[in-house]
């Protein structure tokens, strides 16, 4: 089997700079047919800058990139045609209605005026817009908008589908159903690649990802391997009546494996939390609260960059 | 099959890269299609881009044609107030038209709709983009030309068989202001640069032998009109309206296609460079 056939992106030292600022600086990785892939990382690690190069409206600066074997440099058109995107923020045609937007966006690729009908049928159920096809798209909630582009995206039958930050700006409950859909679509064959700055949605959706930060990629694997990897099974909170937290990490040393400092709490990794809790308690030192919980991917970001993901 | 048709592909995409020709699928109609669809919403704007010359035919025919009875043209014959204008407000509102269309309702969609943004991200490309929008002011402006045409002869202001070709004529000097206007665009900041559009297309429009003869110009002057694009347009209008068709003609096509294709090509660099940074 050739690698076009399983590895359908390969990215080897991938680079974009814009003017003299170095915004995707090297990174290497290979998506999967098939697979859930995302890019985890703060504001301006780099996400979109990769998306757009995986995209093919980017020109790569330097390093390697194919898609499905391609170069976008001279087969951007035919890789483009393969593909679905769902940008960071929604570029819906608000002069049509939710309808329009998909024939006409189905026309971009050159599809017959019947395909997309018929198509734009099943993706207004798969979307649950069938009620509002008729109507203009600007009076639609976030929520429905991003359902909305998303639906859009698969118009081509695309067998990679790009998101950018799908749920960003969403409630939670419109942040479930869109995972839901996305679920769905993992499930029907098509290969996701998405980037994310919730620790929560790259643990729910991504099979394997990179975490990204200035430009880097600095860890990768699956959810659960990167926090096996970077952190303990659990973590200890301990809020202090204090506005320094820092003062009370030389207390706790030896209780977990580490201790991060941030602005309103104190973290103490540990595998078994309650036992951590208890040491707590026998060295006589008294945190206003305590919570134990697993560890997550922000513990992992938090680690490995010594900085939360969401500021 | 697919042996044939590889190496020729890499060919061409390689020539493609050689030329200064911005990519495409040749998808562009699939944007005319998106602004028909979109104008079918808005068609209360069909009837004002066709009002406007319909206005000023009858506003100057009648008003200034009651003080003004006859014209001598550049070329020597003596005709009605009129037949002398209504060449040159065919060929001036095709300039409009192009104007409006390829300079405010494209900078709207590059700049706030983002509507290139996901136009880019299917397999068309900015020629597409360029292709497209200037083919549907084209469109649009052949429309209002045709009214206006059909007002025109009803109203006596048409006198030669050569004014079949005025129509083809007025999309012709639309796709000239279209391109050029297009590229403009993509230099333009904000809403604030229009003023730049508005302080070329006013002058033009009241100076390029549009309501007098070139001969009342001072020569210096002539030259200066001469120089200007909608001049030609409206010489080319009026040898058609009037039946007056010489080499001269082809001195104004010449000048209107090179203006289009500089704007066309332009335009496309342009959007390239914007748009796919
Ligand atoms: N067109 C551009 N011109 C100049 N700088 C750019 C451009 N696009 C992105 N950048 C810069 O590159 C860096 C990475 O931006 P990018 O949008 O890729 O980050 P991101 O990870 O998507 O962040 P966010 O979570 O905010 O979307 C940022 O510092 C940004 O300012
Ligand atoms: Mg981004």
């Amino acid at each position: 089997m050739s690698d076009g056939e399983t590895t359908l992106v390969r990215a080897r030292g991938l680079t974009k700079t814009f003017g003299g600022f170095t915004a995707v600086d090297g990174v290497d990785f290979a998506v999967t047919r098939g697979e859930c892939f995302g890019f985890l990382g703060p504001n301006g690690a780099g996400k979109s800058s990769t998306m757009r190069m995986v995209g093919c409206v980017s020109p790569v600066t330097g390093g390697e990139l194919r898609l499905f074997g391609l170069d976008p440099a001279t087969d951007g058109p035919a890789i483009r045609a393969r593909l679905g995107v769902v940008p960071q923020r929604d570029t819906l045609d608000e002069e049509l209605t939710v309808e329009e937007n998909l024939w006409i966006y189905g026309r971009y690729f050159g599809l017959s005026r019947r395909e997309v009908r018929e198509r734009a049928g099943e993706l207004l159920d798969f979307a649950q817009l069938t009620e509002r096809a008729g109507d203009k798209v600007e009076p639609l909630s976030g929520g429905m908008k991003r359902r909305l582009t998303i639906a859009r995206s698969l118009i081509n039958g695309p067998e990679i589908l790009l998101l950018d930050e799908p749920t960003t700006g969403l409630d939670p409950q419109a942040r479930h159903i869109l995972w839901d859909r996305l679920f769905r679509l993992k499930r029907s064959g098509v290969t996701l690649v998405l980037t994310t700055h919730y620790m929560d949605e790259a643990e729910q959706l991504c099979d394997r990802l990179v975490v990204m930060d200035h430009g880097r990629i600095v860890a990768e694997g699956s959810p659960q391997q990167l926090i096996k990897e970077y952190s303990s099974r659990e973590v200890l909170e301990l809020r202090f009546d204090t506005d320094e937290h820092g003062e009370w990490a030389p207390e706790l040393v030896g209780v977990g494996e580490r201790v991060e400092v941030l602005p309103d709490r104190l973290l103490v990794y540990a595998d078994d939390g309650d036992a951590a809790a208890s040491e707590v308690h026998r060295r006589g030192v008294e945190p206003l609260s305590s919570l134990v919980r697993r560890s997550t991917l922000e513990d992992v970001f938090l680690h490995l960059t010594g900085r939360s993901l969401v500021d | 099959m697919s042996f044939t048709t590889a190496p020729t592909r890499g060919t061409a995409s390689r020539l493609a890269r050689l030329l200064p020709v911005p990519a495409g699928a040749g998808l562009g109609r699939m944007l005319v299609e998106r602004n028909a669809t979109s104008f079918r919403h808005g068609w209360i704007a069909l009837v004002t881009g066709f009002a406007e010359p319909v206005f000023y035919l009858f506003s100057l025919g009648v008003g200034i044609g009651a003080l003004v009875r006859t014209v001598t043209t550049d070329s020597g014959a003596v005709v009605t107030y009129p037949v002398f204008v209504a060449p040159a407000l065919l060929a001036a509102s095709a300039m409009n038209g192009a104007v409006m269309d390829s300079t405010f309702n494209v900078f709207f969609k590059l700049k706030y709709a983002k509507l290139y943004d996901s136009v880019l991200a299917t397999p068309m490309g900015p020629r597409d983009i360029a292709v497209g929008e200037i083919s549907w002011a084209l469109i649009r402006g052949g429309v209002y030309s045709a009214l206006f045409l059909v007002v025109a002869l009803l109203a006596g202001a048409v006198q030669s068989w050569w004014a079949l070709l005025a129509l083809p004529a007025a999309v012709f000097i639309g796709f000239a202001f279209a391109a050029v206007g297009m590229f403009a665009t993509t230099f333009m900041r904000s809403w604030v640069d229009f003023d730049y559009v508005t302080l070329a297309i006013q002058p033009m429009f009241l100076f390029s032998a549009t309501f007098f003869p070139l001969s009342t110009y001072p020569t210096a002057l002539q030259w200066v009109v001469q120089a200007t694009p909608l001049y030609h347009g409206v010489a080319l209008e009026r040898a058609l309206m009037l039946g007056e068709v010489g080499v001269g003609v082809l001195g104004h096509v010449v000048y209107l296609l090179a203006l289009g294709v500089v704007g066309l090509v332009g335009a496309a660099r342009r959007l390239e460079r914007l748009l796919l940074s």
